[in-house]
């Protein structure tokens, strides 16, 4: 068998940070390869770098032995590479027939009519992936899973010879994961080669032939789907290694206190449902973490309590609800969001930050605020007159989880803090957050895809999965009854 | 579909266009004419903006150079005028690639900053060199296309519907598709094979044909070249707000808005200074209220499925 791609010793940095560092992979025509790994493995910098849409720094890739690596996207397309984008942006006043047309046509400046069979063959890919019958409609007027079809439609149309996949069941429905099933797998039938990215093993193993699991940018294993899942560094990845979760001791109404309960939320971004009637409660004092992989509606369930994103369903806060609450309302009555993306002030010092985070409370309060979390993080104290775009992205991290608790929060949210972090990293944070955990009564509730950095602290945890709450139960407990199914 | 269906409409529309001329006098005639020309801008600006996704903040950049390529050589060398034209197109599209080949290796507002800025530079040079350009008093011409106003009416009347119907045609094919395509999203069109660069390259030189046909026609009716005509930031403000006006993305839209805001602006003249200002609040109505413009809110609800 010989391999339609080939990818040898890719490495791609973005500044100081190694996204991918020395992968090697090859795919065989009517072969499926899944790619898998954590938010932030690198795995979609691989498959961006075969496409040519980024530029590896170093490493060959090789489409039937010719070297396209460089390359510009356009040449590598015609090269015989086509890509099925997770998220669909389509033209607004060109019908499904007319976008799929357009992925059938030649790189031609003089192409002013197409030929008749353009308009067949493009009829017949719609009726293939399921768009017959809303064939001359506006892509606006299409349900979610419709337009991801078109996606699939359009790298269909330009028959190549590797199609690359990007997290092709984020957001559907069962019914709908199975039809992209089939149609993905009808992509092997005809002997092209698939790299399939994606979050975990699980999603993609009945489609796989073998799978590569990536994290930090490197390779760490390869194998089956059965393999794969076995591996002891795949397992610690997701799963964490020993779960060690932390007593402490036990107050008065923790838990019993309701401080926060949302019931029956829902959320949906355009035709996406992105919570799907979501109720959690997290008591006074409690240590809750929700866990769940990129895209299962972490961020949206904490955007929502914020007032960020509206959402169907009750959210009280100490048995008032939240509804009609602006976002700054319900920042003062208590409720900190620490996001994601961290949103510090990039040009601002360090010390400038806190005192932002410090401008409610008085001057005296605030100054032996900033001396605690100076204990509680000595190396802001180091950094204090630097600039905050300036810090490493664990000292960001810190910057903004401390600037979070100026503001003196009854409940703590902290969005995925490990995010692109690294394990030495993780391990101080994971301290902090212990010490904070021992020494105040904050309450706190972590998201977070890294079960190992979730686990320890948490009196209780939360699985999130696809929009939905999975599991609810003991951290002890999550490894033997949750596990198996985050993999 | 919707073409169709506004086929007999356009028709009716231009025979009537075509006829004006038995009907009204010379000084309406004079201002329709003058509001083709710029009609032709607008849709030349429409390619760049609503196909090829590029904010040309310097249409008239590609006007000035169409016109006063044309004046020079008409005013010192004394070529024919269908010479003229045919050079003043050929500087327009020169200038523009010049401008656009570094240009459109910006991302976002930086192409829009290069194109400001080559208007002030042009505009600069004409200035400095008054000697030869004629400099803030113009150029006169000594050709013209025609002492009478109902040829020059036919003549700017059908350089506008045939430039109209080149424009729209060519948006309308799978090229503009392509284009349309790499305007919206660069990276998924190159993901389709699609060189970006060289459809946006040559949306660019063909915009700066018309641009620069146009400008050098103009001139050639005004019987002279000046900046404050076809160089001034005013008169690019103009055509953009004429083509967003009429309509973002429809090609035709433009002419619409072209004709509306110099009819306009004329219907209000009694107002003095004021009229500006309310042809301007109409069109930031209009822009604020219905972003897709005069054609572009037609066709959405002609359209809607």
């Amino acid at each position: 068998m010989s391999a339609l791609l080939e990818v040898e010793g890719l490495t791609k940095r973005f500044g100081g940070l190694v996204a991918v560092k020395d992968i090697s992979l090859s795919i065989n025509a009517g072969e499926i390869l899944g790619l898998i790994g954590p938010n932030g493995s690198g795995k979609s910098t691989v498959m961006k770098c075969i496409m040519g849409i980024e530029k590896p720094n170093a490493g060959a890739v090789k489409l039937g032995g010719i070297d396209v690596a460089g390359w510009p996207t356009h040449r590598i397309a015609r090269q015989g590479v086509g890509i099925v984008f997770q998220h669909a942006r389509p033209l607004h006043r060109q019908t499904v027939l007319e976008h799929i047309i357009l992925a059938l046509l030649p790189d031609s400046l003089l192409m002013l009519a197409a030929d008749r069979h353009v308009r067949a063959r493009a009829e017949a890919i719609a009726a293939r992936v399921g768009l017959d019958r809303v064939m001359h409609r506006l892509p606006r007027t299409l349900p979610f899973a419709d337009l991801r079809r078109l996606e699939l439609a359009k790298a269909i149309a330009r028959n190549p010879k590797v199609v690359l996949v990007d997290e092709p069941f984020a957001g559907l429905t069962k019914a709908e994961v199975d039809d992209f099933s089939a149609l993905i797998g009808s992509f092997r039938a005809e002997g092209h080669a698939v790299l399939l990215v994606d979050h975990n093993v699980k999603g993609v193993a009945a489609l796989v032939d073998r799978v590569l699991a990536m994290y930090l940018g490197e390779h760490v294993a390869e194998g089956t789907a059965e393999e794969v899942m076995r591996n002891e560094t795949v397992r610690r990845v997701y799963l964490g290694g020993k779960i060690e979760a932390a007593a402490r001791p036990e107050r008065e109404g923790k838990g019993r206190t309701p401080l926060l309960s949302v019931e029956g939320a829902s959320v949906l971004y355009g035709k996406a449902q992105a919570l799907e009637d979501i109720s959690i409660h997290v008591g006074e004092g409690e240590f809750v973490s929700v866990v769940g992989l990129n895209g299962a509606g972490k961020t949206t369930l904490f955007n929502a309590i914020s007032g960020l994103v509206a959402a169907s369903g009750t959210i009280r806060w100490r048995g008032e609800t939240l509804g009609g609450k602006s976002p700054a309302q319900i920042a003062r009555a208590g409720i900190v969001q620490c996001p994601e993306s961290r949103e510090l002030f990039g040009d601002m010092s360090v010390r400038e930050n806190l005192d932002l985070g410090g401008q409610h409370g008085t001057r005296a309060e605030s100054a032996q605020q900033i001396a605690w979390l100076f204990e509680l993080f000595p190396i802001l104290q180091e950094r204090q007159g630097q600039a905050a775009r300036t810090l490493s992205g664990g000292e960001q991290q810190m910057l903004a989880i401390a600037r979070a608790l100026m503001m003196r929060p009854k409940l703590l949210i902290l969005d995925e803090p490990t995010l692109g972090l690294a394990p030495v990293i993780l391990e101080l944070l994971s301290k902090a957050l212990e010490k904070l955990r021992q020494t105040t009564d904050i309450t706190v509730l972590l998201g977070e895809q890294n079960v190992t950095f979730a686990l320890p602290h948490a009196d209780r945890v939360y699985v999130l999965e696809h929009a939905r709450i999975v599991w609810e139960g003991d951290p002890a407990r999550f490894a033997e009854e949750a596990g198996t199914g985050y993999l | 579909m919707r073409t169709a269906r506004l086929l007999p409409v356009a028709l009716v529309v231009l025979l009537v266009m075509a006829l004006l001329p038995f009907g009204v006098g010379g000084y309406v005639l004079g201002l329709l004419t003058l509001a083709y020309y710029y009609g032709v801008f607008a849709m030349a600006w429409d390619l760049l903006f609503g196909f090829a996704g590029e904010v040309n903040f310097g249409p008239s950049f590609l006007v000035g150079l169409g016109a006063y390529a044309a004046a020079l050589l008409n005013h010192y060398y004394s070529w024919p005028i269908w010479a003229c034209l045919v050079a003043g197109s050929a500087a327009a599209v020169v200038g523009g690639v010049v401008l656009a080949v570094p240009a459109l290796r910006l991302h976002g507002p930086y192409f829009g900053l290069v194109t400001l800025v080559a208007v002030l530079l042009l505009q600069n040079v004409i200035v400095l060199f008054a000697g030869v350009t004629g400099g803030e008093i113009g150029l006169d011409i000594p050709d013209v296309l025609s002492i009478s106003d109902r040829v020059n009416y036919w003549y700017a009347l059908g350089f506008m519907v045939i430039s109209g119907a080149v424009l729209f045609g060519l948006a309308r094919s799978p090229v503009g598709l392509i284009l349309q395509a790499s305007g919206q999203d660069a990276v998924e069109a190159s993901a389709l094979g699609f060189n970006v660069a060289k459809h946006k390259l040559a949306a660019f030189c063909i915009s700066a044909f018309f641009s620069g046909l146009a400008g050098a026609m103009l001139i050639f009716y005004l019987g002279t070249a000046s900046v404050g005509t076809v160089v001034d930031i005013g008169v690019g403000v103009q055509v953009i707000i004429a083509a967003v006006l009429g309509g973002r993305r429809t090609i035709l839209g433009g002419a619409i808005g072209a004709i509306f805001l110099i009819v306009a602006g004329e219907m209000l003249r009694d107002l003095g200074q004021l009229s500006t200002f309310v042809v301007s609040a109409i069109a930031l109505v209009v822009i604020l209220f219905f972003p897709g413009g005069l054609l572009g809110s037609l066709l959405r609800t002609e359209g809607r499925q």
